[in-house]
């Protein structure tokens, strides 16, 4: 029914690097893909070249609907890691019409360093204060970090609910946790690093909690999919800094997890769309961000692809909600001696070892 | 500014208000944009120069290499103020530690907790920058750190730009009230004129009494200038009515002698021719002195309007009074005066010696022009608008004359043929109505041939 609309062509990575090389495009690409879709539209249309970090799974019904929403546009669809789409955008000029990212900080940084253009609309007037940056970077989806456990796991145990509560509870029952701990290894993982990095500088708790979870022998994640995979197939305990809206869009297919949010403080990550300099269809990149902006008044997106859209009263509904700030306050950890001597600390407290 | 001397004094002195109005409003508008300016960058500099320093602050040595972890603040902060974009570059003697590397260092490093501001093109914006030094010792030397912050300065503008929309706004609004007050002042200040303008206006037309009104210092000279004049003017106006008067009454009284000498000579000569001349010449020595009489009549007519008298009368007794002092000259003639009063009373309040004198003079003119054995209607009439005072005869009527200019001083129609006159009777008639605020009415007889001349004075 939804296929109606349009025919969904999927290459692999690989088939779409030998077609690439096939065709014997001009430019040398670098940057590492990770999946690229072609949602056709029949007959005359526009193309609108998006680079993207969401999986196909949570941005599928979006297009979709985009699709209905504005007929006439093939949307052509790239994921790749957000260090891949700084390389794509920052280093390698590639041509895009939408940059879709969770990597707030990189997403800033594009923006700041003037490599994004100017956007503005009604739908993105209409947009709480702190969810856009110089009319250029727009967020759209609000996604706490949560704590995935296994329900299992934690029988008969009072649950954790703040990040104190879990490095007492650690503390206290090693032999229970010992290798059972999932966490992102934050140098490859853009999104575990802005989590980490927020964390440091919200609670001195972080460190120490690094530290008890590097003793126990924590396991590192590329990406927040495996962890809660592993919880739910009981290898894991409990996974932190876990993308909310992923492990909510899993809590159905895996029985015995739950999702825990933090009553600390609950670092609210804003995954967030730009028009790039190189785009060539910027109307058709306006109408995307204008679809993105308005995605609250579409309940029935919400629940398909379990992304919270920004909402104005994010502060009263979870008190200990911290939306990450968009601004220059996110360069900080980008700076190259910030971010190697973050993750040199890191990697001491995690590789105990 | 040079102004045509004719150029009315309101719009001078509204012209040089405005234009002193705009120039403050203008004088105004650039001040506040420049504070305005000012104070935008000096904000600015302020969280620029907390950046670069909370920056400098953090540098430290390790093992043997200076090194440096920017806080967090350190850059959030200038997100505070707005969403201007943010470049940093830390370098160690032209070698960039951390940053971009391509953000211009000042020519001249700053000295140790000194600081330099500068403001330049970086990757196509307009920055405003600040450079801090420091001496960080490392491996046992001492090594000069530089650290630049630079910030676009679109939000500043927008923020200046705004103040000086809200100060423009102020500008005009400034101007407008200040126009209205200048129109206001301008008024106020010409309001004496416009008194004393009025104030003469509202006199008669012989009224030269002197300005009384209160008026400012400045106006004295002028109205004391005024008052002079019309001094003057008035006495030299009194001399020759008086020498009118006097010439009047020296020819009357020599007339007199002569007439009475013709009188004597007709009854005595026999010679019917002798008869004749001597009858033309007491009928010249009559209009002679009948035209010295008017001269004297009018000079004291002209006097006595300057300071009327306040008399209560009626108008029928008066108007009776002066048919029958003329009944002789009309029974000459065999003409007949039909008098017609209403039942009431006329009460009037004026100057009855003067009235006497306008009726008479009405009554002669119709008496003069009219031909023997014909009627002259004489009727007063009342209502609540006024009275009229109408006298018709069947004489010639006024022809072809300009019934306007008849009125002037000694000015005749053209349809007096043989019949001698001075041209004042109109006058002195005209004059006395006006006096007492009517007015006189000179048309043809609407019930046949002849004149009819009327005296109208509204209701008091
Ligand atoms: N009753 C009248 N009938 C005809 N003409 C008249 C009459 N009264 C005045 N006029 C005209 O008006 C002129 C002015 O009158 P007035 O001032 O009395 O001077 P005058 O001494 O000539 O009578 C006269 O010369 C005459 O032409
Ligand atoms: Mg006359």
């Amino acid at each position: 029914m939804r296929f109606a609309y349009f025919s969904a062509a999927l290459t692999t990575f690989a088939l779409s690097l030998v077609f690439s090389i096939g065709l014997g495009l001009s430019q040398t690409r670098a940057y590492v893909i990770e999946d690229h879709r072609n949602y056709t539209w029949p007959g005359d249309s526009s193309i609108l070249r998006i680079i993207s970090t969401a999986d196909v799974n949570v941005f599928e019904p979006i297009i979709v609907e985009f699709q209905r929403s504005y007929p006439g546009i093939t949307v052509d669809y790239t994921i790749v890691s957000s260090t891949e789409l700084m390389t794509a955008l920052y280093e390698e000029g590639a041509s895009f019409d939408l940059a879709i990212s969770s990597a707030m900080d990189l997403q800033t940084k594009l923006a700041n360093d003037g490599f994004a253009q100017s956007y503005r609309s009604d739908a993105t007037d209409a947009l709480p204060k702190w969810a856009s940056w110089r009319g250029q970077v727009f967020a759209f989806t609000q996604e706490p970090a949560v704590l995935v456990i296994s329900e299992a796991a934690f029988e008969g145990m009072e649950l954790p609910r703040t990040r104190e509560d879990v490095i007492t509870l650690l503390r206290d029952n090693p032999e229970r946790f010992s290798g059972r701990i999932g966490t992102y290894d934050v140098r490859i993982s853009g999104a575990g690093y802005l989590f980490a990095t927020q964390d440091s500088r919200n609670t001195d708790s972080y460190w120490r909690l690094t530290e008890v979870m590097g003793r126990l022998n924590a396991q590192l994640y590329g990406g927040s999919d495996e962890m809660i995979t592993d919880v739910a197939s009981g290898r894991l305990a409990l996974a932190y800094n876990v993308v909310g809206s992923y492990a909510a869009s899993r809590l159905a297919d895996s029985p015995g997890i739950r999702i825990l949010q933090y009553d600390d403080f609950l670092n609210v990550m804003l995954r967030s769309v730009l028009i790039p300099v190189t785009a060539q269809n910027p109307r058709g990149a306006g109408l995307m961000i204008d679809f993105l902006a308005t995605l609250d008044t579409r309940a029935g997106l919400e629940r398909l692809t379990n992304l919270t859209p920004v909402k104005s009263d994010l502060y009263a509904t979870n008190s200990a909600s911290r939306p990450i700030r968009l601004g220059p306050g996110l360069l900080v950890f980008l700076d190259q001696l910030k971010k190697e001597i973050f993750l040199r600390n890191w990697a001491n407290a995690i590789e105990q070892q | 500014m040079f102004w045509p001397a004719k150029s009315s004094i309101r719009r001078r002195l509204t012209v040089q208000l405005l234009v002193i109005a705009a120039a403050l409003s203008l004088v105004f508008f650039l001040i506040v944009r420049v504070i305005a300016d000012q104070a935008a960058t000096a904000t600015q500099d302020n969280i620029l120069l907390a950046s670069a320093t909370s920056i400098s602050d953090a540098l430290y040595s390790e093992r043997g290499a200076v090194t440096v972890e920017i806080p967090y603040s350190a850059l959030s902060m200038l997100g505070t103020i707005s969403q201007d974009r943010v470049f940093y570059r830390v370098s160690e003697g032209g070698r960039t530690l951390t940053g971009y590397d391509d953000l211009p260092l000042p020519d001249v490093a700053p000295r140790a907790a000194q600081s330099r501001f500068d403001t330049f093109l970086y990757r196509g914006e307009t920055v405003r920058s600040v450079a801090v030094s420091r001496t960080v010792s490392s491996g046992g030397s001492n090594v000069d750190v530089t650290v630049v912050v630079a910030q676009t300065r679109l939000g500043l503008a927008l923020i200046s730009s705004r103040i000086s929309f809200f100060a423009a706004i102020f500008g005009v609004l400034f101007f407008l009230v200040a126009t209205a007050l200048s129109l206001l002042a301008a008024q106020s200040a010409l309001s004496p004129l416009e008194r004393l303008k009025q104030s003469l206006q509202r006199r008669g037309a012989h009224d030269l009494r002197p300005v009384q009104a209160e008026l400012p210092d400045e106006l004295t000279p002028l109205v004391d200038a005024l008052n002079n004049f019309m001094g003057r003017l008035r006495a030299s106006l009194a001399q020759s009515e008086d020498f009118i008067a006097e010439a009047a009454h020296r020819v009357r009284t020599p007339l007199a002698v002569v007439r009475a000498q013709a009188e004597i000579a007709l009854r005595r000569v026999e010679r019917p021719e002798n008869k004749t001349s001597l009858r033309e010449m007491i009928r010249a020595v009559d209009e002679s002195s009948r035209s010295a009489g008017q001269l004297l009549d009018h000079a004291m007519v002209t006097f006595r309007t300057d300071a009327l008298a306040d008399d209560e009368f009626d108008l029928a007794v008066v108007t009776k009074s002066v048919c029958d002092h003329l009944l002789p000259t009309a029974e000459l003639k065999d003409i007949l005066l039909i008098q017609q009063f209403p039942d009431t009373p006329c009460p009037f309040r004026g100057d009855a010696i003067l009235m006497q004198n306008a009726l008479r003079n009405v009554l002669d003119n119709a008496l003069k022009y009219s031909p023997a054995d014909s009627t002259v209607h004489i009727g007063v009439d009342s209502d609540d608008q006024g009275y009229r005072i109408s006298f018709n005869d069947q004489g010639r009527g006024f022809g072809s004359s300009d019934v306007a200019s008849l009125t002037q001083r000694f000015s005749r129609g053209s349809n007096v043929a043989d019949i001698v006159g001075s041209g004042l009777g109109l006058t002195i008639a005209d004059e006395v109505a006006r006096a007492h605020n009517g007015r006189l009415e000179i048309s043809s007889n609407p019930k046949g041939p002849g004149a009819c001349v009327s005296l109208i004075f509204p209701q008091p």
